[in-house]
C-alpha cells in the first residue's frame, strides 16, 4: 500500500519486478499444493482451520470463514490503500497541464490514470469483504478513514513530479511487494497487478530527475530541492517505528503484513543511496553512512511528530486535498445519475419491444 | 478476459457500471490499459451462483474415490506402444 503511516523473502537481485513474479509463482504453487480437499468439516473448529490455511501460506478467499478482526483489519487497510491511490492523483494531477513537453504530459496522464485504476482494483478487493464502495467513499469523504499522509505535501515544481515517482512510488513498491504474498487472496492478486504497473511509475520519475540533474545548474538545483523536501516524508510513509506500531504484531501473525515498518524503511534507504549517486544528487542526511557490521546504511529517522501532525490533519495540504475530493465527487454526481438514467431507459425500451 | 487468441477467458476483476454496455467500456479502461486482452465478457455479480465453502467437501466428494478416471490408475504392461 502507499504507506503504513495511517495506522504491513524475496530474493534480491532480480529487482522488484522479479519479486512480484516470484510472489505470483508462489501464489500458483501454494494453490497447486492444495493443503487438502476443501473446507472444514461440520464439527471442525473454524478458527483452527483458518490458522492452518494461513500457516500453510494458502490464501483465504471471500467466502471462507475468517475472524471478525481479520476482516475488519483488511477492510481498513485495503480501503485506506484505495483512498491513497485516489487522493494520490492530486499532487501530480497538479502538473499535467504544465508538463514541459507533450511526451511528459502523455506519460504523466497515463501514470495518474493508473493510480485511478489502482484505487478501483482495491475498492473491488475491499468489497469482497462485505462492504460497499459507496460506504468506503463516504468514510473517506467524512474523514473517518485516512489516506497516506505523503499526499498532504504540495508539488511546488516540476521536479516534484520526478521525486514523487522515484521516492513515493518507490516507497510504495517496497511496501507493496510483500503484500503480493498477503494471506487474503483478492488483496494479494490486486497487489500483483498494481506492482507490475508501479515499476513504470518509479522509472518515469527517476528519468525526470535524471534529466533535470544533468541539465542546467538551475535544473539540477530544482531536482536537489525536490529531493530535499520529499526525502523525509517518503521515509515516514513506512509508518511509525516498530516500537510504536500498534497493529503490527497481529497483522504479521495473520500474514497480512510480512515485514516490520523499520525493516521496510531500511530496505528503501539501502536501495535509494546508489540511485541518488547516479542522479548526482545528495540525500539530505549528514548521518547517512554505510554500517559494515549491519550491512546496511545508518540514517536519520524522519520526524515522527510531524508525521502524527500530518495524519491528524495539520499537513500543508490536508484541507485542500479533501475539499478537492469532495468537490470532484459532488461535481461527478450528474455523470453517475445520467448513466443510471440511461441504463434505466434502455431497460424500459427493451421491455417495450418485448411486450 | 481473453489475453490472446487461442487462450480461454479468465477472471481478471470486478467493477461498477450502470449497465452491460458501460461495464464493457469500464472494463476496457480499467483492465486493458496495456493490451492485456483481446476479448472481454462482463457478467453482473448478481447473476453468479457460487458453491458454498461450507458444503465444499460434501459437494465435491463424489470425485474423491474415483481414481480410475485418471489414466495413471492403469498398469500398462511393459513394451506396449502408442497407449
Ligand atoms: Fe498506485
Ligand atoms: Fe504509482
Amino acid at each position: 500500500m502507499y504507506g503504513n503511516d495511517f495506522s504491513a523473502e524475496d530474493a534480491p537481485g532480480g529487482g522488484l519486478l522479479g519479486e512480484v513474479e516470484a510472489a505470483e509463482a508462489a501464489l500458483r504453487e501454494a494453490a497447486a499444493r492444495g493443503r487438502r480437499g476443501g473446507a472444514p468439516g461440520p464439527d471442525e473448529d473454524l478458527e483452527a482451520y483458518f490458522t492452518e490455511v494461513v500457516d500453510a501460506d494458502q490464501k483465504i478467499e471471500p467466502r471462507d470463514w475468517m475472524p471478525e478482526a481479520y476482516r475488519k483489519t483488511l477492510i481498513r487497510q485495503i480501503a485506506q490503500h484505495a483512498h491513497s491511490e485516489i487522493i494520490g492523483m492530486q499532487p501530480e494531477g497538479n502538473w499535467i497541464s504544465r508538463a514541459p513537453s507533450l511526451k511528459r504530459k502523455a506519460i504523466l496522464l497515463a501514470k495518474v490514470q493508473d493510480e485511478a485504476g489502482h484505487g478501483l482494483y482495491l475498492y473491488a478487493a475491499a468489497e469482497t469483504l462485505g462492504i460497499s464502495r459507496d460506504e468506503l467513499v463516504e468514510l473517506l469523504l467524512n474523514g473517518r478513514q485516512k489516506y497516506s499522509s505523503i499526499f498532504n505535501y504540495p508539488t511546488l515544481t516540476w521536479a516534484d513530479v520526478g521525486a514523487i515517482g522515484w521516492l513515493v512510488d518507490g516507497a510504495a513498491i517496497v511496501n507493496q511487494v510483500p503484500l503480493c504474498r498477503c494471506s487474503y487472496g483478492p488483496y494479494a492478486r490486486a497487489m500483483i497487478r498494481v506492482c507490475k504497473e508501479e515499476s513504470f511509475h518509479q522509472r518515469q520519475g527517476y528519468e525526470i530527475l535524471h534529466t533535470l540533474a544533468h541539465g542546467t545548474g538551475e535544473q539540477k538545483a530544482m531536482a536537489q530541492d525536490a529531493l530535499d523536501r520529499w526525502w523525509y516524508p517518503s521515509l515516514a510513509m513506512f509508518g511509525p517505528p516498530d516500537t510504536d506500531s500498534t497493529h503490527s504484531a497481529q497483522s504479521m501473525a495473520w500474514k497480512i503484513k510480512r515485514f516490520s515498518n523499520d525493516e521496510l524503511r531500511q530496505r528503501f534507504v539501502d536501495m535509494c543511496v546508489q540511485q541518488a549517486e547516479i542522479l548526482g544528487l545528495t540525500i539530505p542526511d549528514p548521518e547517512l553512512r554505510w554500517n559494515e557490521s549491519r550491512q546496511a546504511y545508518d540514517f536519520t529517522q524522519p520526524d515522527y511528530d510531524e508525521l502524527m501532525r500530518v495524519i491528524k490533519g495539520q499537513g500543508p495540504c490536508n484541507r485542500q486535498r479533501m475539499e478537492h475530493r469532495r468537490r470532484a465527487h459532488a461535481d461527478g454526481a450528474w455523470v453517475r445519475e445520467a448513466a443510471a438514467a440511461y441504463a434505466a431507459k434502455r431497460v424500459e425500451q427493451k421491455e417495450k419491444v418485448a411486450a | 478476459m481473453r489475453a490472446r487468441r487461442g487462450l480461454s477467458h479468465t477472471h481478471v476483476g470486478s467493477l461498477h457500471a450502470p449497465d452491460a454496455e458501460l461495464a464493457l467500456r469500464n472494463a476496457r479502461d480499467l483492465y486493458t490499459r496495456r493490451q492485456e486482452g483481446v476479448s472481454i465478457w462482463v457478467v453482473p455479480a448478481s447473476a453468479i451462483t457460487a458453491s458454498s465453502p461450507d458444503e465444499k467437501d460434501a459437494f465435491f466428494d463424489p470425485a474423491a474415490d474415483k481414481v480410475y478416471r485418471h489414466p495413471t490408475f492403469y498398469d500398462v504392461p511393459d513394451g506396449v506402444a502408442h497407449l
